[in-house]
């Protein structure tokens, strides 16, 4: 499968992997993090940002391509719009089929509301079942929330919400015991004892993890209890606006049939914004890991009605993305390849850093190796440094790779690469969307009433960059206790008449400024490409 | 630009490129993909698939964002299977033998025709998840079935009607919930943190100024 350079670079990894193994590369000191952050990091491109001119961040930078997305046109005519010919009539709407919102739907649901979720694609379809590596909370004995907290809020760069970041660590053993109560496994001893391991930038061994299928554990789980308990699937439709009602409160969605195009109209008493994240919009030209239907709709959706962002100039490249072969470029090489001991490789066969850096750290770190440095291997379309797999059965023993990681070996092994045997190459990959809509700890956004958040389309909650395992956390976290606010917020909520004035009042702000990109994209476009 | 290859999607032919999987090669041929396409990454099972080669008798099965498209390649996807879901109450039923007797009764008509193991895409030992099942080894049962997609192709080749990754799913959730051990560390944390014990510690570090949650940062001692 490897060409010949690639086979010639793969003798010196062999060669060096024995000493490569044992040694304990250095860590960086803050500085030098900070100045190859700002030389590498696809964050600090400032020409790949634009600022806003319209809405509740005006005057603030994002990426070029959600600016224009942001700032697009409507997919309705608003005149159109039959508001008073409601097709569905709930308590609480949850917008998303991944983790967080059937979280929020299930605890909705407990709560005693009368709860459905709209989703796009299929409940599932989320960047959840793709998670592998694990997901953190600190419940051993040689660890704490407080330490747990300390880790979260440096490897973020001291910018998470306090009250955030407080709520994801203190209630994140409570989320791996709803989890495993429901039925999700997880890695034990035969005491029970979790296994656990690290990720970049933990400082205890926090990771708990189900094989290397952490998030489709979870979410093939949670999707069972949505549908155990009955709750509405309204699925292949997605929400295209939110409807307010005439108190500025959030009342429901204007809703898209992805199939037939009928429109469809939800009012809700509360409105859970669950759509997850923006893999699928490609910035910078970076392939990515997330899910075909990534496009950051929620975030569109709830500017237009008046949601405020936060850090949404920040997105996370995930240092280990698939390099090779070409079929699965950008496709997630779990961050658990290194956590098991796996080291970062370049092409003259040396362990050009600590494996367990943070990933904005790491990814900067890959991205010189292959730029300045000139210490990338050839992959045909780019470059990419080794992943040197075969260093985790010397670790751990033969079989390693088999339990620990099955889905990474299978995922090479269908293009005849035996990763017990032989390295791997890797490039970053776009993987998470740091910002999103601001949110207090309630989980409602922070200027309209009756809309929830939760789940990757939430900003703050990590500050600028997010650890391993955190994400998987706080869909849990924040999902419930968005069903759960939501639930509550219901009961003493009546709806008053609904309306879509904020979508012309936005469009007309928006006229001069507007890219002509209809809004939200819903998918991706990979057309005759 | 890579070798060309003719593929039949859905029996109408095209020319793509030999290097592409089976997805990409329809978004190639201009196909705007709503169903059918969910993770792209192998793990969601949404993308079933089932292929001949022209001139073989074999009918093979896929997922389609998996697997490189082939000279003659005869392409029909399967983006729904009707697999039969039953409704359970997770706190109700108990690790049981009778449970999958109740739930799915089906599993005991079995056949022995392995042909669920012969189209799975995963490479799962299908029938012998199943005969797991039967025997009330959901434990056994759990772990061989642990890397299912659920994109259901399996169920599609059973002559008995069994909707085997359901069957799957409920020996997880049987064995998570009550027959894996149970971790006494995390009971523990889970009481402490009701208890209140950790607040104090973490309102201290929120009213932290940044430089000190600096300084206690960079000098965070590290577990080997």
């Amino acid at each position: 499968m490897y060409t010949k350079e690639m086979l010639e670079s793969i003798k010196k990894v062999e060669a060096n992997r024995v000493a490569n193994a044992e040694l304990e590369p250095r860590r960086m000191t803050a500085e030098e993090k900070e100045t190859l952050l700002k030389t590498y990091h696809p964050d600090y491109k400032t020409d790949e940002f634009r600022v806003l001119s319209v809405g509740p961040n005006k005057g603030e930078k994002v990426p070029t391509e959600l600016a224009a997305l942001l700032q697009g046109k409507s997919r309705i005519n608003t005149a159109d719009i039959d508001l008073s010919k409601v097709d569905y009539d709930v308590d609480v709407l949850v917008i998303g089929g991944g983790g967080a919102g059937s979280s929020a739907a299930i605890e909705a649901h407990e709560a005693g509301a009368n709860v459905m979720i709209v989703t796009k694609l299929r409940i599932g379809d989320a960047n959840t079942m793709m998670a592998e590596g694990g997901i953190q909370a600190a419940d051993k004995p040689n660890d704490s929330p407080a330490i747990h907290y300390l880790d979260a809020f440096g490897g973020g760069h001291f910018a998470a919400k306090p009250e955030l970041l407080y709520t994801l660590v203190n209630e994140a053993p409570e989320a791996i015991k709803w989890l495993n109560d429901l039925g999700v496994e997880f890695d034990k001893t035969e005491d029970g004892t979790m296994v656990t391991t690290h990720g970049g930038g933990t400082s205890r061994k926090r990771m708990h993890a189900a094989k290397d299928y952490s998030g489709a554990e979870i979410m093939r789980t949670l999707r069972d209890e949505v549908l155990n308990r009955n709750i509405p699937v309204v699925d292949f439709t997605a929400a295209i606006e939110l409807i307010l009602d005439e108190n500025g409160n959030a009342a429901g969605a204007v809703l898209l049939n992805m199939e037939t195009e009928e429109i469809l109209i939800a009012r809700a008493k509360t409105v859970v914004i669950a759509t997850g994240g923006a893999g699928r919009m490609h910035y910078q030209g970076f392939p990515t890991s997330n899910h075909y239907g990534a496009t950051a709709d929620g975030l569109v959706i709830a500017y237009r009605a008046g949601a405020k962002l936060l850090y949404a100039d920040t997105l996370q490249y995930h240092p280990t993305g698939a390099a090779f072969p070409e079929q699965i470029f950008g496709a997630l090489v779990t961050e658990k390849v290194r956590s098991l001991g796996a080291k970062l490789i370049n092409v003259n066969g040396e362990a050009f850093m600590h494996p367990l850096e943070t990933r904005d750290v790491s990814a900067a770190s890959i991205i010189r190796e292959c730029s300045d440095r000139n210490n990338g291997v050839d992959t045909g379309s780019g470059k990419g440094v080794w992943l040197d797999t075969p260093m985790i059965e010397m670790k751990g023993g033969e079989g390693t790779i088999e339990k620990r990681i099955p889905a990474m070996l299978r995922m090479f092994e269908k293009y005849g690469i035996d990763i017990r045997k032989e390295p791997i190459l890797v490039y970053p990959t776009l993987h998470y969307q740091n910002g999103g809509l601001d949110i207090t700890k309630d989980c409602m956004t922070t200027n309209i009433k009756n809309l929830f958040a939760a789940g990757e389309v939430v900003g703050g909650i990590h500050g600028r960059n997010r650890l391993m395992g955190n994400s998987l956390l706080d869909i849990i976290v924040f999902g419930r206790n968005a069903g759960k606010n939501a639930a509550a917020a219901a009961k003493n909520t009546t709806v008053g008449n609904l309306t879509l004035n904020h979508v012309d009042e936005f469009a007309k702000e928006a006229e001069e400024y507007c890219s002509g990109a209809v809004s939200p994209m819903l998918l991706p476009d990979y057309r005759n490409k | 630009m890579a070798e060309m290859v003719n593929v039949f999607l859905f029996g109408k032919k095209y020319s793509v490129p030999s290097n592409l999987t089976i997805m990409r090669a329809m978004e190639y041929a201009g196909y705007s993909l709503v169903r059918g396409c969910g993770c792209r990454n192998g793990f969601c099972g949404a993308c079933a698939t089932v292929y001949r080669i022209k001139g073989d008798r074999e009918l093979k099965v896929c997922l389609a964002c998996q697997t490189k498209v082939e000279e003659n390649m005869y392409v029909a996807t399967l983006p729904f299977f009707p697999l039969v879901k039953q409704v359970y109450d997770i706190n109700e039923i108990k690790p049981t033998e009778q449970i999958m007797m109740q739930l799915y009764p089906e599993i005991y008509s079995c056949i022995g025709c392995n042909a669920c193991t012969k189209s799975c895409t995963q490479g799962l030992n299908v029938m012998q998840y199943i005969a797991y099942a039967q025997r009330g080894e959901y434990e056994k049962c759990a772990e061989e079935s642990f890397d299912c997609v659920m994109c259901g192709v399996c169920s599609s080749r059973c002559p008995a009607g069994i909707s085997h990754p359901q069957v799957g799913l409920l020996a997880r959730r049987l064995n998570g919930k009550y027959l894996a051990p149970k971790s006494e560390h995390l009971e523990a944390r889970v009481q402490e943190i009701k208890d209140g014990t950790f607040e104090e510690l973490l309102e201290n570090l929120m009213q932290k100024p940044v430089s000190e949650m600096k300084e206690l940062y960079n000098n965070r001692e590290i577990e080997k």
